[in-house]
């Protein structure tokens, strides 16, 4: 098949038609038209590369009653995204080849996204040795990322080898990090906020000691690391150091994080726009467990950080930490709650309504383009992504109605969960249409499957 | 029902301070004569107003003998068969005099009586408190429309009102003036 | 008052101030031959126990029964619950019995906001984990004005383990909104983080704290805290934040001792402390029934505005 998109403004710029052919944007120009091709009404949408997703929880194996691959590929879809990574926390845990090429068969029989998976750096996340890293490298599903994520990589001679190890494939270790004697039975980030509420406290220091190791350890071996949804100030200042002796280090946040602090645990947030303000009553909203998350929201300081580091490059990727939960894992009492929030289809628009303000228009379209689409695509190494639409490249791409404003409802999200934090809330720009290799997955804002 | 506002404008005034008086008298009066002397007999004021009245009543009636009557308070909030109806009611006191009231004739004591519900809380409220010999009831003002089988024993003025109307006790003591008066409607 | 009492936050002064005058009339009845008054009768009351606390619940279930509430204790222990039925489905299980109130202990932080979220009937928090217990800072502050007559201008030294303690977070609120002083006394390890931010003071010296106090309440502080290297033996514990009877005599005249919930003698009080005129632990648990009366009557005597 091919399309016409007629009159998109690639990445904020003038309008121009481009003709999908053969899996690639064969033509760019002015009232384009090619025999048979079908004409997409891109009138006022701004055309992105397709969103990479560094971080999301599919849940299948194991937990299909929270997420599949499928359901997960299609909220990606929906969302802009045209590459997820998914994580290696599955039941059984990607730590062999056999589980990543399952993964990864999935995900293309559901055909919406590209469907990476993460390989688990030790065997069952256990952080006691080595899963078979370079086995799942060289499977099918040719995993480049590897990462424990929901546990960090604690131990700091293990850490050292797995950052040695990858080497030889080009792989990378994302680290959760969190240094796990420090965050025993913690709720929320330690803080007023958590005293206020009778949390146990979730340090900044437990984050921010292993990213301070790890820093060191990558820089000791030469070796690449990324850092998963990196969450507080402190962080920030440690990297920056970091990234500027020269070490290979990566970076990501997600969308909560630049936007919700720990106050949305009382049911209060200071940081939220009016719109959102006025859909939360504090009494309703108090200890309601979908704000509770790994990492935890954290406080108006560290938001403005994060906000900062992503616009000045210290965070190199927004990546979403998609984590699907049931409705028994959220509907409880705070502490027996799963954390975890819903974030594939509502990070775009969270993304703009944090950097919509201020920055100049191509600047905020370049801004996205760089953090939710090419680095994501140069860390995880996912050739076909992450490149703007031009003639020539992959067909990846998605177009999004900017002046669009959407208010989130749960139920009508592709998820099989429902636990976003923003359910309520109203948020800008909705993706209309994305296309991967040039077949649409998404169109007039419904995905094709 | 007693209100404390300020009067309103077409508030008619039917009981002076000297009015008020001369009814708190009779009913010493009264009391003296059906009570032989008042002997055996306890008064308990039902608040807000029915306590200061009750203790004018028993120093008229010792102006009058010379016969000490002790006086109680008997809160009876807890008693109402009408709590739901609104908001809870801040709790008045309740003080028995120090002899009890058992073997007693009980004069329960209040500012108006009207549909009745009052004092049979306050019945209601004395049978958890002891095990008075009699009870009777006094009140500065009885405006009919009775709900429930009760009257007064002892009628400082009897008040034909409108069902709408209300019907406002001032006291000294708590009202800094003494006046009874009827309020066309209520003051919403 | 409010629908809830989940926080002593959600009462201003003068609402605090209401439920200790009403539980001041209500202690009188304690005292009758009838100890029972019909203002809640046909109301049913569910004491829903996730922890074992027999003192906050026979609290509880007196103060109720006093009122004439039909109280049903759901011990959780054992019950549904411990094969797993979760906090919302007990939830939907209490509405459709129709309780009009429930009572709820929990080991969970928030857990009875969780349940006041699902239900349409009061709920009073009875403990949540480490978080709040409010009547019995409401008990505490009506003990404090029973013994010395006002609360305002008054110093209150809360002593022991601040971090977890549930009583210690609500009297901090509840005090400082009746207008009295507090000032937190424990070992920085027990001191929670950001307790700058709240409206008290805290220090690490109780012997300096100590000449101030009109009140010094000895919170419990549990044993298996010394395993997790708050503090490193009892011995050491006892010896910079017990109360025994030298530090005791440091105290001013009219100066009362508390302790909120079971003591340990010896190790937050001397014997001869715990025993001696300043001490409260005894009407405590008297008054523990006219708070809990009060509030009872606060929130279910009247109607829904």
């Amino acid at each position: 098949m091919r399309y016409v998109i007629r009159g998109a403004r690639v990445l904020g710029g003038d309008p121009a038609d481009l003709l999908l052919r053969d899996g690639v944007v064969a033509e760019m120009g002015t009232r384009l038209t090619a025999q048979g091709a079908e004409v997409v009404d891109a009138d006022g949408l701004v055309a992105l590369p397709g969103l990479v997703d560094l971080h999301t929880h599919l849940r299948e194996p194991g937990r299909e009653d929270a997420e599949t691959v499928e359901t997960g590929s299609r909220a990606a879809a929906l969302g802009g995204f045209t590459a997820v990574c998914a994580m290696a926390n599955t039941d059984p845990v990607a730590d062999t080849a056999g589980v990543v090429e399952q993964v990864y068969r999935l995900g293309r029989d559901a055909g919406l996204v590209d469907v990476q998976p993460v390989g688990a750096v030790t065997v069952g996340l256990r952080g006691q040795r080595l899963a078979e890293l370079a086995a799942m490298a060289s499977s099918a599903a040719r995993v480049r990322v590897f990462s424990d994520d929901g546990r960090c990589v604690a131990d700091p001679r293990l850490m050292r080898r797995a950052l040695e190890y990858v080497k030889s494939f080009d792989g990378v270790i994302a680290q959760h990090a969190e240094e796990p004697r420090l965050t025993e039975d913690a709720q929320l980030h330690e803080g007023e906020v958590a005293t206020r509420l009778g949390l146990a406290g979730w340090p900044a220091v437990a984050e921010e000691a292993i990213i301070a190791r790890d820093v060191l350890l990558a820089g000791h071996v030469g070796s690449r690391l990324h850092v998963c949804h990196v969450s507080t100030a402190g962080s920030m200042e440690i990297l920056r150091q970091a990234k500027a002796r020269g070490v290979p280090v990566t970076a990501e946040v997600t969308p909560h994080h630049l936007l919700l602090t720990d106050s949305c645990a009382s049911g209060r947030s200071e940081l939220a726009s009016p719109a959102l303000a006025s859909g939360w009553d504090s009494a309703a909203t108090a200890y309601d467990p979908v704000f509770k998350v790994n990492p935890p929201l954290r406080t108006a300081d560290d938001v403005a950080a994060l906000r900062q580091a992503v616009l000045d490059g210290v965070i190199d990727a927004i990546a979403t930490d998609h984590a699907p939960h049931t409705v028994e894992d959220k509907e409880c009492e705070w502490a027996y709650a799963r954390p975890g929030m819903l974030g594939l289809q509502t990070a775009l628009p969270v993304a703009l309504q944090v950097f919509g303000d201020g920055a100049g228009d191509m600047a905020l379209w370049q801004l996205i383009a760089e953090r939710m689409s090419r680095a994501p695509a140069r860390i995880a190494g996912l050739a076909g992504h992450g490149q703007d639409p031009a003639v020539g490249v992959p067909a990846t791409l998605t177009l999004v109605d900017p002046a669009a404003r959407w208010t989130v409802e749960p139920g009508e999200l592709a998820s099989l969960s429902r636990n976003t934090p923003y359910a309520g809330t109203e948020l800008p720009g909705r993706v209309v249409a994305t296309f991967l290799r040039g077949e649409p997955t998404v169109r007039d804002g419904k995905a094709v499957r | 029902m007693a209100f404390s506002e300020a009067a309103h404008s077409t508030a008619k005034t039917v009981l002076s301070g000297a009015d008020l008086q001369r009814v708190v008298d009779r009913i010493a009066h009264q009391i003296l004569e059906r009570t032989q002397g008042a002997t055996g007999t306890v008064l308990l004021g039902i608040p807000t107003r029915g306590a200061p009245l009750a203790h004018r009543i028993a120093d008229r009636i010792h102006a009058f003998e010379r016969v000490r009557v002790p006086v109680g308070v008997v809160d009876v909030t807890l008693y109402r068969d009408d709590l739901r109806s609104q908001a809870p009611r801040a709790l008045g006191p309740t003080q028995l005099p120090p002899g009890g009231i058992d073997g007693q004739r009980v004069i329960l004591v209040d500012d108006v009586l009207f549909r009745g519900r009052t004092a049979r809380a306050a019945l209601d409220a004395l049978r958890d408190l002891g095990r008075p010999a009699a009870v009777q009831l006094a009140v500065l003002v009885d405006r009919g429309h009775r709900e429930l089988p009760i009257r007064a024993d002892y009628v400082g003025k009897n008040l034909p009102t409108a069902l709408a109307e209300q019907v406002r006790v001032s006291l000294a003591e708590t009202d800094g003036t003494d006046s009874v008066a009827i309020v066309p409607e209520p003051p919403e | 008052m409010n629908r809830h009492l989940l926080s002593a936050a959600d009462l201003d002064a003068a609402g605090a101030t209401e439920v200790l005058d009403t539980a001041a009339e209500l202690a009188n009845v304690t005292g009758r031959e009838v100890k029972k008054l019909p203002t809640l009768r046909g109301r049913t009351v569910v004491n829903l126990f996730y922890e074992d606390s027999t003192r906050t619940r026979i609290s509880f279930e007196a103060a109720a029964k006093r009122l004439s509430a039909d109280v049903i204790n759901f011990s959780a222990k054992g019950s549904s619950v411990a094969k797993g039925e979760s906090l919302k489905d007990t939830a939907l299980t209490l509405q459709a019995m129709g309780a009009d109130a429930v009572v709820v202990r929990h080991s969970a932080a928030g857990a009875p906001h969780r349940l006041a979220h699902w239900l349409d009937g009061s709920v009073l928090n009875a403990g949540d984990g480490t978080n709040e217990h409010p009547t019995q800072a409401l008990l505490d502050a009506y003990t404090i004005r029973s013994r010395l007559g006002r609360l305002s201008g008054l110093t209150v030294a809360v002593v022991g383990d601040i971090l977890h303690s549930r009583v210690a977070h609500s009297n901090a609120r509840l005090l400082h909104t009746l207008g009295a002083k507090v000032v937190l006394v424990g070992p920085p390890t027990l001191m929670p983080v950001g307790v700058g931010a709240w409206p008290v003071s805290f220090s690490y010296d109780l012997d300096a704290v100590l000449p101030e106090a009109d009140v010094v309440m000895m919170l419990r502080v549990q044993q298996e805290r010394m395993a997790d290297s708050y503090f490193p033996t009892v011995r050491e514990y006892a010896r910079h934040y017990g109360l025994d009877s030298r530090r005791a005599a440091r105290l001013a005249e009219h100066a009362i001792v508390m302790a909120p919930g079971p003591i340990i003698r010896g190790m937050e009080i001397a014997p001869e402390v715990a025993d001696s005129a300043r001490s409260t632990i005894v009407e405590q648990v008297a008054n523990g029934v006219s708070v809990r009366m009060a509030v009872l009557y606060l929130l279910l005597g009247g109607g829904r505005q």
